[in-house]
């Protein structure tokens, strides 16, 4: 029977997950040499949401997340070696090693950053969604947060705003099941996260972030629905991470058994066998994807490593903006190329805003149906 | 030049610039249909629309949010915060996000938003509706906070902050809305950082900002028939402090008074102290004295009310404790 995705689509979405993987797994690594400090919150297990969503959308759209942020800007295509160098604090980082872990910023790439405030983001993805409306652009806004962050006001609060004014974002909340160290039904009146969408009247779904296919179908139709303007979708992606909270958590609030359990739903052997069995690719395939791999991360690491630290004077650099500054951009401050792809905005004379938030009729009738006279 | 209120002069500048550039929008609390809880945006609806002039549901945090948001990709957002009391509540969004993504982000963003709204005491509305918080904002870099006394500086300002690249926090005199005050025209820009002498004198500096400056005008007119001349530098700008500025006035008069509505513990009062103790203190002829809000909260009772706040009385003892004159 003949698989309805391509082979190219599989081998890249492996290729994603396997890069994740593995620089993770090397990020411990550095973290337990102490190469790597403060808190190193890694994406093990939870490498199927992000590539499947990765293949589903536009590489112009919009993306944030919360500090659990070193894996969706790699699936975004940004350089291993310069985040890796941001987990050393070095000047190779893309924020020069002054973001850390928890702040990776690729703006070439629509990555717009890594919070560590719980939920933050969630009101910038608005923000940003409705500059994409105001400029009557199609982008669509993937904003990542944690099933945590469904518990901050700022989740409510944005979402009402959001379904209100049809903004275009798709809230992706990756669901791994606990907040740090609290299982979400202990502290979640409601532990079916998408389920709050009800209460603002957006569309809302549960998908298998174990399962990158599965992943990735959702995520195509509910961007497909956001693309057509009807307003965001909250998505709970349903998915677990196999290592502790951060790197300083060693997770003893669950049993090795659902670990364990967990770890027989790995999606990057799933891909594999489903490719091989549909003989879409050969096991030597994956074999060279790997090697390639591993190549990439070894030499990220090395390039961290080499990557001097930021001299003292960066200290005073980077807080205001004066006067005619340019913005940095890491590619080519750090790799000397040239980047094309920064972001372009029209100007203030060119731009023409002709959207309606609140029709004036729609105004009026609600005004009549309130009794009021105007 | 025309007499403006000064709630007509930030009107006019939002106008203005809204006219001048597209991206600029407005958003907050009644600021819409309701025409402003204090008819600073009068008018702009009608004008705009309303997607440039977006009546918010009361989330201040969310909105707040929203507004850094759109900074981030470039558009200019002013978020009114109906007053800056309430914006206690969007303290994360405009502390941990705006005052900080150039910085996290390694010089790769900005976030040039205007958070702007009224602050200050009086109206007898007690403890939660009354309070100075600019010493809150100003001790954060990656802000700038500017908060100006009279129309003409709060329509030059409002405009340099809308044009400026950094997120700015402007504080309001809630007691000044209605003030009068010759506003030029048109492109009428005030740099932000920059004080203003706002009376010249000789025997003694009073330094202060917003509301306190109509008190400290009182007490110098008092204090210049007693025969003693003040001069008052209105700083205008609250981070960056123009160190110039006050270092200037001190050594033409080698005295100094800082007069401040908020409360003296790590009021921004406290760092113009600084300032001239670490860099004048040579040109000192005096201790540098601060008037301030007293330690507590604010009462609902008239009186209570009336002795929490600084007054001319009390800027005039200082004086004259400075002065070493009797009195004091």
């Amino acid at each position: 029977m003949a698989s309805k995705y391509s082979k190219d689509l599989l081998l890249t979405m492996y290729r994603k997950m396997y890069l994740m993987r593995r620089f993770e797994e090397r990020a411990g690594q550095q973290y337990g040499l102490g190469k790597i400090a403060g808190f190193c919150h890694l994406y093990i297990g939870q490498e199927a949401v992000a590539a499947g969503v990765e293949a589903a959308i536009r590489p112009d759209d919009y993306m944030l997340s919360g500090y659990r942020d070193h894996a969706q800007p790699l699936a975004r295509g940004s350089d291993a070696g310069m985040v890796m160098a941001e987990l050393f604090g070095r000047t190779g980082g893309y924020s020069k090693g002054k973001g850390g872990s928890m702040h990776i910023f690729d703006i070439e790439n629509h990555f717009y950053g890594g919070y560590g405030i719980v939920g933050a983001q969630i009101g910038l993805a608005a923000g940003m969604a409705f500059a994409s409306r105001y400029r009557n652009e199609d982008r669509v806004t993937v904003c990542y947060f944690g099933d945590a962050a469904a518990n901050q006001g700022i989740f409510h609060e944005t979402l009402n705003m959001a379904a209100k004014w049809k903004l275009p974002v798709l809230y992706i909340c990756e669901n791994n099941r606990y907040g740090m160290g609290t299982a979400i039904a202990r502290v979640a009146a409601v532990p079916e996260i998408h389920k709050r969408g009800d209460a603002y009247g957006i569309r809302h779904e549960a998908a298998d972030g174990m399962d990158v296919l599965k992943m990735y179908e959702s995520v195509k139709d509910a961007v497909e629905y956001i693309r057509a303007g009807n307003g965001p979708v909250l998505m709970e992606a349903n998915t677990y991470r196999f290592r502790g909270h951060s790197m300083a958590d060693p997770a003893t609030y669950r049993t090795k058994q659902e670990v364990e359990d967990e770890r027989k739903n790995d999606p990057i052997p799933r891909l594999k066998d489903y490719a091989i069995k549909q003989g879409l690719a050969k096991e030597e395939e994956f074999d060279a994807i790997e090697a390639e791999v591993k190549e990439q991360v070894d030499a990220a690491v090395k390039f961290a490593d080499e990557s001097p630290e930021p001299s003292l004077d960066e200290l005073w650099k980077d807080t205001i903006v004066e006067e005619g500054e340019e913005d940095v951009r890491p590619r080519e401050r750090v790799l000397g190329v040239k980047v094309t792809r920064w972001p372009k905005y029209p100007s203030g004379q060119e731009l023409k805003v002709t959207w309606d938030l609140e029709p004036r009729e729609q105004a009026e009738k609600a005004d009549k149906a309130a009794g009021l006279k105007r | 030049m025309a007499e403006l209120m000064y709630r007509e002069a930030l009107n006019q500048a939002l106008a203005e610039e809204m006219e001048r550039d597209a991206n600029v929008f407005l958003i907050g609390e009644e600021v819409g249909r309701y025409q402003g809880a204090f008819k600073v945006s009068q008018g702009l609806l009608d004008r705009f629309g309303s997607a440039r002039v977006i009546d918010a549901p009361i989330s201040e945090l969310g909105f707040a949010g929203l507004g850094v948001g759109a900074a981030m990709v470039g558009l200019r957002p002013v978020v009114e915060m109906m007053t800056w009391n309430f914006a206690i509540l969007a303290m994360d969004q405009i502390v941990n996000n705006a005052a900080k993504l150039r910085h996290m982000s390694g010089g790769q963003l900005r976030c040039p938003i205007v958070f702007r709204g009224p602050g200050g005491a009086g109206g007898r509305l007690s403890s939660q509706h009354s309070q100075a918080l600019e010493s809150n904002y100003a001790h954060f870099p990656g802000l700038k906070v500017i908060a100006p006394a009279t129309p003409a500086d709060a329509k030059g300002l409002l405009k340099s902050a809308i044009r400026d690249d950094n997120p700015i926090i402007m504080i309001e005199g809630e007691r000044l809305y209605a003030l009068k005050g010759e506003v030029p025209e048109g492109e009428h820009i005030i740099p932000i950082g920059k004080a203003d002498v706002k009376r010249e004198g000789k025997d003694v500096s009073i330094i202060t900002w917003s509301r306190m400056y109509y008190f400290c005008e009182e007490a110098a007119k008092q204090l210049e028939a007693e025969g003693i001349s003040v001069e008052i530098l209105d700083l205008r700008t609250l981070r960056p402090l123009d160190e110039e500025a006050i270092l200037a006035t001190v050594r033409k008069t080698n005295r100094a008074v800082i007069v401040e509505e908020g409360w003296p513990l790590a009021g921004v009062g406290a760092s113009v102290v600084d300032i001239i103790q670490s860099k004048a203190f040579d040109e000192l002829d005096a201790p540098v004295l601060r008037v301030t809000g007293l330690d507590v909260n604010m009462s609902y009772a008239a009186n209570l009310e009336n002795a929490i706040q600084p007054d001319a009385p009390k800027i005039i003892a200082a004086v004259k404790k400075v002065l070493y004159r009797e009195g004091a």
